[in-house]
């Protein structure tokens, strides 16, 4: 694409030997800073975007001729290994309900606390819920796994002091997933915090001047001041959380690295499974259109509602 | 700004509501909060530094009773490779931010303030591959990868993530900022465009390239997915892929687990408390996933 757009902005000048020379003087500095990134973006995304379409109808072999096979690596994207492809989509749904409402409204809580305190003690809040997310998730899965350990674990020592338990917390496929989804619903939505108290404090004071004097209690003012307001960041925030939950990879190979009889299978799971450890590049490479389908649609319903615009 | 505006706010709070009952529940909830948020580092660092022996047992310890460096001497006796790990992260991530810092700005500075056939549609092109998320091009930029030899090679890494959409937008939205007049002064000058460039508008991104830099370096260094794929012998891993790998390795000694698990986490968060101001920044200005 870039390419011929390149090609086709010369040859318009082509017929004046100077027409070209001018050219290049008044844009050639232009071209040459965007060359780089250019380049990157189209070999490394948009070249293998479509080629991705390409392989999802192929038979894909490392040596020898690729053969084309039709809608074969969708039917067997979704039917092989008795459909854990679609059980890997009801478990993703499943996560991304549970953590998506739990992170969001989360956040929105918090934030809201944190807003009237003063600036220090705003730095403070923002820092300490910040500093997990600097850490790989792959760490954090670590210690989840650990705190979920069946006999060593914190959760069952203290089910065990109110004579519960143990749970089978990642080893029991019936409590595998939640216990997963668990763990991500009690991580602290530390960028949707951000986000929103950013938000929250654009909103000018006046309107909760005027609701208090009205006599709306704090809870009424967030409810009908706070949250309309920031409507379009709440709505960008689901965006990127939903995306994030349906793309959630690292903590659920490294909690539950057998998958616990598929029980903890998630799409992206999946999608590593199929291509590299069994290296079924074609059904792999359908798994990924399919999830490429879902975002989009979400993306789609992001657009419908980020289009009503709020004025201050 | 919002810093200030809250500080306005709170500034002016009527002296009727000091200390209230709803004031105290706040607090308590905020500290609650603080608690489940760091509970898992907490728990990391202290693991990380009890013996495995002392941390199998039951009630658990909460505090650092047992501390010693057991775990760490046999995590380097007897995973030696993690001294490499740690090297690969390093140069993984040092050189992907370098990239980014240059090629970005340089990118961003071009978009923002020059005009040029076609620059709305390379934008576009740029902001376009934003909904193509990473997962879906995993198989088709594997089998690139592999045709371009880079298999087991750091340099497998580091070109795709440079393709990133982040620090473009980032650099030219805070370029468009910057008054024009300076360039046009040097241009006036005799300074060369590459010139104006490196004097003039690389000094005057420093904030943005701050903010830039300490992003990309946290996200490259805790990749997981895309190393994982590539970096395929144990030599070539990096520090996330190959606290992976200990956990099959080390079943019964956790100790160890949380030892590197440590090691890959304590740069991070030293990085974190060193430059928080431009973290938060970054999440504002790009919005990253957290």
């Amino acid at each position: 694409m870039a390419e011929t757009t390149l090609t086709k902005a010369g040859t318009q000048v082509v017929p004046q030997q100077n027409g070209i020379k001018r050219f290049v003087q008044r844009y050639g500095w232009s071209y040459v800073f965007i060359a780089p990134s250019m380049l990157v973006f189209v070999l490394f995304i948009l070249i293998p975007a479509f080629s991705s379409l390409i392989v999802a109808f192929q038979d894909v072999k490392l040596r020898g001729e690729s053969t084309w096979v039709g809608f074969d690596n969708f039917r067997e994207a979704f039917t092989s290994q008795s459909g854990v492809f679609v059980r890997a989509i009801g478990n993703t749904l499943f996560y991304t309900v549970f953590t998506v409402t739990a992170n969001v409204i989360f956040a929105l809580i918090i934030a809201a606390l944190i807003q009237p305190l003063g600036r220090r003690a705003q730095t403070f809040f923002r820092a300490a819920y910040y500093l997990p997310a600097v850490t790989s998730a792959v760490i954090i899965a670590v210690v989840w796994r650990w705190i979920f350990n069946a006999q060593w674990g914190l959760f069952n020592y203290l089910l065990g002091l109110v004579g519960l338990g143990p749970v089978g917390w990642i080893s029991d496929p019936d409590v595998a997933l939640a216990s997963v989804t668990l763990s991500t619903v009690l991580t602290v939505p530390a960028t949707g915090i951000v986000l929103f108290n950013a938000a929250m404090g654009g909103i000018p004071k006046d309107y909760y001047e005027a609701a208090e004097l009205d006599g709306a209690s704090p809870l009424r003012q967030w409810w009908s001041i706070t949250i309309p307001l920031i409507r379009p960041v709440l709505l960008y925030v689901v965006v990127l959380y939903t995306i994030a939950s349906f793309e959630v990879f690292d903590k659920v190979i490294v909690m539950v690295p057998t998958g616990v009889a598929n029980s903890t299978e998630t799409i992206v799971t999946q999608i590593y499974r199929t291509g590299f450890e069994q290296f079924r590049y074609g059904p792999a490479a359908a798994q990924s259109f399919v999830l490429f389908l879902i975002i989009a649609v979400i993306a789609v319903v992001q657009f419908r509602f980020l289009n009503s615009d709020v004025e201050y | 700004m919002s810093a200030s505006g809250a500080a306005i706010r709170s500034g002016d709070v009527p002296p009727r509501r000091r200390v209230s009952g709803g004031r105290l529940v706040v607090y308590l909830a905020l500290a609650v909060t603080t608690i489940i948020s760091v509970f898992p580092l907490y728990w990391l660092l202290l693991y990380a530094f009890t013996p495995t022996e002392s941390s199998i047992k039951l009630p658990p310890d909460v505090l650092p009773v047992h501390f010693s460096f057991l775990n760490f001497q046999n995590l380097f006796s007897r995973a030696p490779l993690v001294w490499n790990w740690a090297a690969n992260s390093l140069i993984i991530a040092l050189s992907s931010t370098l990239f980014h810092i240059f090629f970005d700005t340089l990118a961003g500075y071009a978009f923002a303030k020059k005009r040029f056939p076609g620059r709305n549609l390379f934008f576009g092109m740029i902001i376009s591959t934003l909904l193509i998320p990473p997962q879906v091009t995993l198989i088709p930029l594997y089998l690139l990868v592999r045709q371009f030899g880079l298999i087991n090679n750091l340099w497998g890494v580091i070109l795709p993530a440079f393709a990133d959409v982040f620090g473009i937008f980032l650099m030219r939205q805070y370029i468009q900022t910057l008054p024009s007049e300076l360039e046009e002064a040097a241009r006036i000058d005799g300074c060369s465009e590459p010139g104006v460039f490196w004097r003039i508008i690389l000094p005057l991104s420093k904030p943005a390239i701050a903010a830039l830099a300490i992003f990309t370096f946290v996200r490259s260094w805790n990749a997981f997915l895309w190393p994982l794929i590539v970096l395929q012998r144990t030599q070539t891993y990096t520090l996330p892929v190959g606290v992976a790998s200990l956990q099959e390795e080390f079943v019964i000694n956790y100790g160890i687990i949380f030892a590197g698990a440590a090691l890959a986490a304590v740069p991070m968060i030293v990085f974190f408390l060193l430059f928080q101001r431009y973290f938060i920044e970054g999440v504002r200005l790009g919005a990253l996933k957290g």
